[in-house]
């Protein structure tokens, strides 16, 4: 008889043509491994979808908010190149000056465009939007002062369109120049906190996933314990009797990760009317967008490799303690 | 096939299970492992198995040193061994098929090569018929004979079986023997540990009697002694 490390391939090594069949009994033992573990799973419907279903709204929480706030980061990123500078002229600049400021600030590298509005043209557009004109006209005099209203470079840094703002602010023909970006500084360092909270949030979540999944599959191994003695007893290897298990654990995760899918995708598509309408009222276009088919297979692989690595604890832990007596 | 030099185990709850055990079983040799409960019998067959480790000296499967043989290759020695137990150890959630199938699929056999084989080993046990079966559904007789066509289907050198006849009935017990006999007589080498002296006694097999972990009847040494002294009359 041959010795124990070359009795390995036995079967495959009567039947000749060794390293092909090598590989595919390695793979018809896979293939029954994973069909075990389905079967397995089908016996207990029920018990297997309420573990799929802690899986996934433990991942479904997360990538809900995730998906959230890329929508409000984008919101963020549609306003950033909105941002503006507004130059109330002097009472004293004419009409004209102002329409010249306008056009030689037009020409500076940092700038992208200047719109002039005149006191005249402003009074009207305050009228017209306002509805406040018998109370301008009780006014006797045009209280608005000239504007311009310079648009940067979309690509400036906030900190770059404040010292620009300041620089402004200090020609003489300029009474105050204000910045409309402090919103979007806000906004962006709401979105920071609310991003860091949510990968904390989610961290947790997963390592929930690896334990519900893990006791899951502790509970399956000890339920199984005879048979993984017998098994043991003819000849299983430590892969053997792992497979199994790990092929369970990785359904769970994959179960879940669908049903979290599922999830997600139902609540976005609550919320995105309510978001479109919401924007409306700010005149954004700004589109509200859901879970794509890249984000919806990458939310299942990772509930899949979050189940493997659940079933993969426990296995090392508990299965190793099984041996005949 | 079998070889024990000086083997003495001890357990960590104290005790000697075993002390200072020496027997050589020749390849295609077979015998009986006789003496009362906890003489012994099922400490000795579980070194053979590898399913405990020997505290001192050294166990030989088929010129293997088991002392030398990390955990990792334990599967493969077991895979050279068909081994009986006297509760069956089957599994009940799988056919009568699965049961027996199960020691070709750990060892990854083409699906065609398995079924062929565990046809054969029910054949040869006489239950080709129950192999759809579940088999809590069989008799006692009949679930020892599914664990030995298990046993049987890898074609094994080495044959173990703990008390196989221990839950059976005489008529039923003289059967099995004659299974195990026959298994034999085709070369394969048998070890079986049993209670039940009436019963193999008249076999003529060789006995190795244990007494409180100690071996004091060694029929392999006494039948290798005889043939040597022929050899020399004649």
């Amino acid at each position: 008889m041959a010795r124990a490390s070359d009795q390995r391939r036995g079967g495959q090594r009567r039947s000749g043509q060794r390293g092909e069949l090598d590989v595919s009994a390695w793979l018809d033992q896979h293939r029954a491994a994973c069909a075990m573990s389905l079967r397995k799973l089908l016996t207990s419907p029920l018990a297997t979808l309420l573990t799929a279903a802690v899986i996934g709204i433990a991942l479904a929480l997360p990538t809900a908010f995730f998906a959230l706030l890329h929508n409000a980061q984008s919101l963020g990123s549609d306003w950033d190149g909105a941002a503006r500078i507004s130059l109330y002229l002097g009472d004293a600049v004419a009409e004209a000056e102002g329409a010249a400021l306008a056009d030689q600030l037009a020409a500076r590298s940092d700038i992208a465009s200047t719109r002039h509005i005149g006191r005249d043209a402003a009074l009207a557009e305050f009228r017209e939007l306002s509805g406040f004109g018998e109370v301008l006209d009780s006014l006797g005099e045009n209280p608005l002062p000239g504007v311009v209203v310079v648009h940067p470079l979309a690509t400036a840094a906030p900190d770059a369109v404040a010292a620009l703002a300041e620089e402004l602010g200090a020609l003489k023909t300029v009474d105050d120049a204000l910045v409309d970006l402090q919103w979007v500084q806000r906004l962006h360092a709401i979105i920071g906190v609310i991003q860091r909270t949510v990968a904390i949030v989610a961290a947790l979540l997963g390592v929930a996933v690896l334990l519900v999944v893990g006791n899951t599959i502790r509970l399956d191994i000890l339920g199984r314990r005879e048979e993984i003695v017998v098994v043991k007893l003819i000849g299983a290897t430590d892969g053997f009797v792992r497979r199994p298990f790990l092929y369970g654990g990785a359904i769970y995760g994959l179960l879940g990760g669908a049903l979290a899918v599922l999830l997600v995708g139902l609540a976005l598509g609550l919320i995105a009317e309510p978001a479109r309408d919401l924007a409306q009222l700010y005149g954004s276009a700004f589109e509200f967008s859901g879970l794509n088919l890249d984000s919806a297979l990458t939310l299942m692989l990772c509930g899949m490799l979050l189940g493997l690595g659940g079933a993969w604890l426990a296995v090392g832990r508990h299965l190793r303690d099984i041996e005949p007596r | 096939m079998i070889r024990f030099d000086h083997v003495s185990k001890r357990y960590a709850a104290g005790g000697d299970a075993l002390a200072d055990v020496s027997f050589h079983l020749p390849v295609g040799g077979m015998g009986f492992l006789i003496g009362h409960s906890g003489a012994g019998k099922s400490t000795l067959l579980k070194l053979i198995a590898c399913i405990e480790r020997a505290s001192r000296g050294q166990v030989l499967i088929d010129g293997q040193n088991l002392g030398q043989l990390g955990r990792r290759g334990v599967p493969y020695l077991r895979r050279q061994m068909g081994i009986v137990f006297q509760n069956h150890q089957l599994l009940f959630d799988r056919s009568v098929f699965e049961n027996v199938a199960l020691p070709l699929v750990i060892a990854g056999y083409p699906p065609r090569e398995v079924g062929r084989r565990v046809r054969a080993a029910l054949d040869k046990v006489g239950l080709l018929n129950k192999e759809r079966t579940n088999p809590v559904t069989l008799s006692g007789g009949e679930q020892q004979r599914v664990g030995i066509a298990r046993a049987v289907v890898n074609r094994p050198r080495l044959l173990l079986a703990d008390e196989p006849t221990g839950n059976l009935d005489p008529t039923l017990s003289v059967e099995i023997m004659s299974l195990f006999r026959q298994f034999n007589q085709v070369g394969v080498s048998v070890l079986i540990a049993t209670h039940d002296l009436s019963l193999v006694e008249r076999l003529g097999h060789p006995l190795l009697v244990l007494q409180d972990g100690r071996l004091v009847h060694d029929g392999f040494a006494k039948r290798a002694h005889a043939e040597g002294t022929e050899r020399g009359q004649g």
